[in-house]
């Protein structure tokens, strides 16, 4: 038996002409957490799969258990104990728990035929695992999203797995539901298994993990104890590049008033909220999911008519009654999702920058002045820095934090004055989290009002000029980050 | 099951309205519940429910198929007229005809599983090919049936007169293929690895590739067994009409998929039953046949049919907004 339950050495990839890896090492112990972070395009993805043999690889070797491995398949690697727990989770949304947990094995057994009843037994011995109790016949697209997980992470515990790879299992989970997971991580320890966690969110890695490796660009960049890691060094190893210290919190409110929200309610969602937003000032909002706080957002950019309530801008009254009403009166919005429901993904990034303006940058007869366009949104490129050399590029071709820019650019480019901005750096990468913090700043200078709805606690801190925390759908408190603590708003902001 | 998951379900919904609109023919016409109607009826609905099985398959795996109606008619075809001075045994002439529909179900296969088309593409394709070549290369006319196909049209498990309307209606032998075909068909689906690998890669393809099944196997499977089907069928077509008219089954293809997205059948795949395709298969053509028991014009079936699907389909979409909003309202409490 090997100290190392899995041991790569120096493995390198290609792909066309492109080095997705380039003598990557890393070596998981028995029984440990190692978490694996790296930026979008570092490589993670790349190592999971040549680990799990879903990909050959062109150079270098691996180990399972000391035993070296010279071809892998999916096949070899479920053998030898690996497990991978990928980010959609592999699931089946139209069959019921029982056949999502018993399938694969079932599959491994002899004949044409299924057996429903051993089909059963090995649901039963799946769900014990864990101790995860879960009607058998629920079909799975009935279930919670933290469900769906402990589903998947079921099915992966059944063929005795030795190392389980977990890659971003975090992403559409609550807070508490973060919890619950990473106490079933560490039950999974207890017996023996060693896990590989793929993140990118720094407090999660020192929150779970013992060691860790950082990959940049396809190589190695650090691998060591996650003890001897602090935020600074965390981002630098990510990003290879010194940011200044997260809490430049810089104030440019005046005291005008530009929006008056004045007993805004929602029936059942949300009620009685009021508050001022100035100009330049950013307004942070938190709270926890279904709190009201995206349906708050929505009501003001239009998406929802308020039940009650009025909103003044500049000390007049406004009637929003559509989006087109509070476009008119230069409101934007950042949705939360900004995949399904801001961008059009697979048109060109000049489009999605344009979309708005239609109208301003057409003749007047109606016909689209391609020249005032481009030069409209190359400008905005510019600006905001999006990493492209083509606007006629699809957008689903930029990376999450250069889309989120697109998005960004989209409004600006039309003479806001306010600004909605829900969960703007969810998914996004450091390195572009920092830029995008940034230009938030910039916006404010310019004199636009910015309200920010987030569950990223550091983040409200090193932007907002005040905090609102919303519970149940009511604003529960106000705060001004220099006067409390972070760890005293999160404990705030999740209680219920 | 109990009863409070049955009412989630669209099938229950038609099944409910189906036998209303039964008993309103019962009403009306005192004629519904007569052994030669019902015997009517289940002749009618013989070669569209065994289209509607083959269909459904398709269905549940993501795809759709449009271009059974063409390849039923070309071995339809094909075997009427290149086999009229065979004599040999009946199994022949079906064997002939599926194994032709075989060959076109394999292209429409290979086509969707090898390079990723897109099913409704191909299928539109290849029924256009299919009826060009059956025009086109052995330029298609209404031709008489060899003598063992119309001997098997005529023969009957039994049949009933109804002394009122002095009518007599005879059950054809066919009616078997479709019990047997039912059979067939459930215990492929409920228990066979291949069966659940359909429904699996309805669910989710790549999860499906994942765990192991092999997905340009399962495709080809669905397409060459729905193209058999369709062969097959073909041939019994022609022998229940007593006669080869290559183009009296277009249009088929459109009336099937109505049927299957009536009893619940998903169009993104991944969900459908038997039940449910043979409710809505049962209630349009029923629907199709009694009108006129209800001194309704024939000409005014299809806005019935198309009002049905409306309908129908609008309570399953109804039923599904209505569960996410559901969602919604229990995450905020």
């Amino acid at each position: 038996m090997s100290e190392y339950i899995l041991s790569v050495k120096n493995v390198k990839k290609n792909f066309g002409g492109v080095k997705a890896l380039d003598g990557v090492s890393l070596d998981i112990k028995r029984g440990e957490i190692h978490c694996l972070a790296g930026e979008n395009g570092s490589g993670k993805s790349t190592l999971i799969k040549i680990i799990s043999g879903v990909e050959p690889f062109d150079a270098g070797t691996i180990e399972f258990d000391g035993i070296k491995q010279k071809k892998l398949t999916p096949a070899i690697s479920i053998a030898s104990g690996i497990q991978v727990i990928y980010q959609d989770f592999s699931i089946f949304p139209n069959l019921t728990v029982m056949e999502n947990l018993s399938i694969n094995n079932e599959l491994t057994c002899k004949g044409a035929l299924v057996n429903w009843k051993r089909m059963q037994e090995t649901a039963k011995k799946a769900l014990s695992k864990i101790n995860f109790k879960v009607n058998l016949k629920e079909r799975v697209e009935d279930l919670s999203v933290a469900e769906k997980q402990l589903v998947a992470i079921s099915r992966a515990l059944l063929n005795s797995a030795k190392l389980i790879i977990m890659d971003e299992p975090t992403t559409a989970l609550t807070k508490k539901e973060v919890k619950k997971l990473f106490t079933i991580i560490k039950d999974l320890q207890a017996k023996g298994i060693s896990i590989l966690f793929v993140s990118h969110k720094m407090d999660e890695v020192f929150e779970i993990s013992e060691r860790f490796t950082i990959l940049r660009n396809g190589k190695n960049v650090i691998t060591g104890n996650t003890a001897d890691l602090n935020d600074k060094k965390f981002t630098f190893y990510m990003t290879g590049r010194e940011f200044d210290d997260l809490k430049t919190n810089i104030n440019y409110s005046t005291s005008k008033v530009v929006l008056d929200v004045q007993k805004l309610q929602l029936n059942n969602i949300f009620k009685e909220i009021s508050f001022q937003l100035h100009e330049g000032e950013i307004l942070g909002i938190t709270g926890l999911l279904g709190s009201g706080r995206t349906e708050l957002a929505e009501t003001i950019f239009g998406l929802r008519t308020a039940d009650g309530g009025r909103i003044f801008m500049d000390g007049k009254s406004l009637k929003i009654r559509c989006v087109e009403d509070a476009i008119e009166h230069k409101i934007g919005y950042v949705p939360e999702d900004r995949l399904s429901e801001g961008l059009f993904l697979s048109q060109s990034i000049s489009s999605n920058i344009s979309v708005c303006r239609l109208k301003t940058l057409s003749s007047r007869a109606g016909f689209y002045n391609k020249n005032k366009v481009n030069q409209e949104v190359e400008n905005w490129i510019r600006n905001l820095s999006i990493a492209t050399n083509n606007a006629l590029l699809p957008v689903q071709s930029l990376s999450g934090g250069n889309q989120q820019k697109v998005l960004l650019a989209r409004w600006l480019a039309n003479n806001l004055r306010v600004l909605i901005l829900n969960g703007p750096t969810v998914g996004v990468d450091i390195g572009a989290k920092y830029d995008i913090h940034e230009r938030i700043r910039n916006f404010a200078k310019g004199g636009l009002s910015l309200l920010v709805i987030s569950d990223d606690i550091p983040e409200l801190f090193s932007l907002c000029n005040r905090i609102i925390v919303m519970n149940k759908g009511r604003f529960t408190m106000e705060v001004v980050p220099a006067k409390i603590s972070e760890k005293k708003l999160e404990e705030i902001s999740m209680s219920e | 099951m109990n009863v409070k998951n049955l009412f989630k379900r669209t099938e229950t919904y038609i099944l409910i309205a189906l036998l209303l609109f039964c008993f309103l023919v019962q009403a009306c016409s005192g004629q519904f519940f007569t052994g030669n109607n019902l015997v009517d009826d289940a002749r009618a609905l013989t070669i569209l429910a065994m289209f509607a099985l083959g269909e459904m398959i398709v269905m549940v795996s993501g795809g759709i198929d449009v271009s059974f109606p063409a390849i039923a008619a070309l071995s339809m075809y094909l075997v009427s007229t290149k086999m009229y001075d065979f004599h040999g045994n009946i199994i022949i002439f079906f064997l002939a005809g599926a194994l032709l529909g075989f060959i076109m179900g394999a292209l429409n296969g290979f086509l969707i599983g090898r390079f990723h088309f897109i099913p409704l593409i191909v299928t539109l394709g290849t029924s256009s090919l299919y009826t060009g070549i059956m025009q086109g290369v052995f330029a298609s006319h209404e031709s008489v049936l060899p003598q063992t196909m119309l001997d098997f049209g005529n023969a009957k498990l039994f049949s009933v007169y109804n002394p009122k309307s002095k009518l007599n209606s005879n059950m054809p032998v066919s009616f078997l293929f479709l019990l047997a075909l039912i059979v067939l068909v459930w215990f492929l689906l409920r228990h066979t690895k291949l069966g659940r690998g359909i429904y699996a890669i309805g669910g989710d393809m790549n999860s499906a590739r994942r765990a192991g099944f092999n997905v340009f196997h399962i495709q080809m499977f669905i397409y060459c067994f729905c193209g058999a089907l369709a062969g097959f069928v073909g041939v019994t077509r022609a022998c229940m009409m007593l006669d080869c008219d290559p183009t009296n089954m277009v249009g088929m293809d459109m009336t099937c998929i109505a049927a299957c997205v009536l009893g619940g059948i998903s169009l993104s795949g991944g969900s459908g039953t038997i039940t449910g395709t043979l409710i809505g298969v049962t209630f349009l053509s029923i629907m199709s046949n009694s009108l006129i028991l209800i001194g309704v014009s024939t000409y005014w079936e299809k806005v019935f049919t198309g009002l049905i699907i409306i309908i129908g389909t609008g309570i399953s979409a109804y039923q599904v907004t209505r569960k996410n909003s559901k969602t919604v309202s229990n995450a905020l409490n």
